[in-house]
């Protein structure tokens, strides 16, 4: 199939950056979205153009690298599924495609679709974590867990850290990502010692790294190629809120 | 505090604010259905309230409190949230927000300023004085007559206009805040959040409906 492109170019940080057309040719419905892009630039280098940079790296959907917005939709319009996993059988001959890179006053565009996500990383030190102490391993099930939460845990974990939500938020708030977090930890019981401190943190990192605040829009939700639910922002409000009542222990 | 600092903690005091405002509209929009039940109805309702004496300068001040929290707080959100997000996207898509929650702070600024309008008009009675109830003869059981300065009001397309507008800001404004705050005080869950917002927005509606049908009605002679 032929496609046209209107591929975001920007050469550098302070770049103004702009669209600029592509034609895409002799496509095959098998390629995945990435393989596309492999093929555009090709086309690019032989003719000594500057090939088009963007993110990627597992190409199996895990680890949360390439970020592109498709026609307005982060990752593109099949839901649940990164770019890398997109196959070009979801577009038809004739198609136009504009490839935008992520946006968000936290997500710097360094170079045409790359963005620098170090500011997830930095939400992710202030609180995504369990201080635990090294030597001896526990065995493995001596903690109880009981499966449910186990599995409401692992439901939260699978966020690979993308950035979608924040893409597709119009306010850019980066909730979804560090409420899986929060919810992942504060359900189990390795979390929970440190689920106060943990919150506040990782709130307060939200707006120190300049992302926006939670307005129930639920965008992220929709454009998460894993399935995390908003349930787990209800969940960090909770956490939250529960800064705020005396503890048992009277700390 | 952090409560006035934090992310979450000013959308949850925007919520309890939203909330404590939904409360304010539930009874206001009770009071105001008086006025279908002619003379007796609504001048009765307003002089118990004017007995009340000084409460009813508590609740001013505490109505006062409430609009100032969610109204500084729903601002300074706004100018976050736009300041976070500078660039848009040439194709711009939305998946499932609504248009009324992208317009939230639009619709309180109509509401605000058609609040100032409304004290003006029945509180203050300075906008339409001719047919203000203090310049009105007392009623038959020497009320102030706010039945007669209601309805010759709404006998004014103008002004209903201008009632309707704000009721449809208003509307909009609930149609998401109504189901929001469940969300943001943290007590949804994956299977009730459609359920709620969905009843949120059959909720907002019906107030809508509710609260246009007093002037238009009145307005049409529907009800006299
Ligand atoms: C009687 C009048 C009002 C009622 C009943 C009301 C109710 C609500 C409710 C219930 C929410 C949802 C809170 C949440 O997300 O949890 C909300 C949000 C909001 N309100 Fe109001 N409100 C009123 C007036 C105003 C006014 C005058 C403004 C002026 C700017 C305003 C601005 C906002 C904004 C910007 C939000 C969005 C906050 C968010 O979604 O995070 N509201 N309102
Ligand atoms: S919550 Fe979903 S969209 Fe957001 S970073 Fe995690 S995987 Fe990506
Ligand atoms: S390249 Fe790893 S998730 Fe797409």
């Amino acid at each position: 199939m032929d496609l046209t492109l209107h591929v975001w170019r920007q050469k550098g940080p302070q770049d103004k950056g702009k669209l600029e057309t592509y034609p895409a040719k002799g496509i095959s419905s098998d390629m995945s979205f990435l393989e596309m892009l492999d093929e555009v630039n090709d086309g690019l280098i032989k003719s000594g153009q500057e090939p088009i940079a963007f993110d990627h790296d597992c190409r199996e959907g895990i680890c949360g690298m390439c970020s592109q917005v498709i026609n307005g939709r982060p990752h593109g319009k099949q839901e649940g599924t990164t770019v890398c996993q997109l196959h070009m059988r979801q577009y038809n001959d004739g198609d136009e495609i504009f490839i935008e890179p992520w946006r968000a006053k936290a997500f710097p565009v360094q170079k045409d679709l790359i963005v620098d996500r170090t500011s997830l990383d930095v939400i992710m030190q202030a609180g995504g974590y369990v201080s635990c102490h090294t030597g001896g391993v526990d065995d493995a099930n001596a903690l109880l867990i009981p499966k449910p939460t186990a599995d409401y845990a692992m439901d939260a974990a699978e966020c690979i850290g993308c950035g979608a939500c924040i893409a597709a938020c119009p306010n850019s708030s980066a909730m979804l990502f560090t409420s899986a977090k929060v919810a992942q930890l504060a359900a189990l019981p390795q979390g929970k010692p440190e689920a106060r401190k943990r919150v506040l943190a990782m709130t307060q990192a939200i707006l120190d790294e300049g992302f926006g605040n939670c307005t129930n829009h639920y965008e992220c939700e929709a454009a998460c190629p894993k399935g995390i639910s908003v349930k787990f922002i209800a969940k960090l409000n909770r956490e939250y809120l529960k800064t705020m009542m005396p503890t048992s222990t009277g700390a | 505090m952090n409560l006035f600092k934090s992310t979450v903690g000013r959308k949850i005091l925007m919520a309890v604010t939203g909330l404590c405002l939904v409360g304010f509209i539930s009874v206001h929009l009770i009071g105001n259905l008086s006025v279908f039940a002619g003379p007796d109805g609504i001048n009765a309702y307003a002089e118990h309230l004017h007995a009340l004496g000084p409460l009813v300068w508590v609740f001013r001040l505490i109505m006062l409190g409430l609009f100032a929290v969610h109204i500084t707080f729903g601002v300074q959100l706004y100018l976050e949230n736009r300041a976070a997000t500078p660039d848009s996207y040439a194709v711009q898509k939305s998946l499932v927000t609504t248009f009324s929650a992208k317009t939230m702070v639009f619709t309180g600024l109509i509401i605000l300023a058609f609040l100032l309008y409304h004290l003006l008009h029945f509180t203050v009675q300075i906008t339409n004085p001719d047919i203000s109830a203090h310049n009105l003869a007392l009623d038959a059981a020497n009320r102030l007559d706010v039945f007669t300065m209601v309805t010759k009001s709404f006998h004014n397309a103008f002004i209903v206009l201008v009632y309707i507008v704000a009721m449809v800001a208003l509307t909009l404004h609930i149609f998401h805040g109504i189901s929001s705050w469940v969300q943001t005080l943290g007590w949804s869950t994956g299977t009730s959040q459609d359920k709620v917002t969905a009843i949120g927005k059959l909720v907002a509606i019906a107030y809508g409906l509710a609260y246009i049908a007093i002037p238009l009605l009145l307005l049409a002679r529907i009800v006299k």
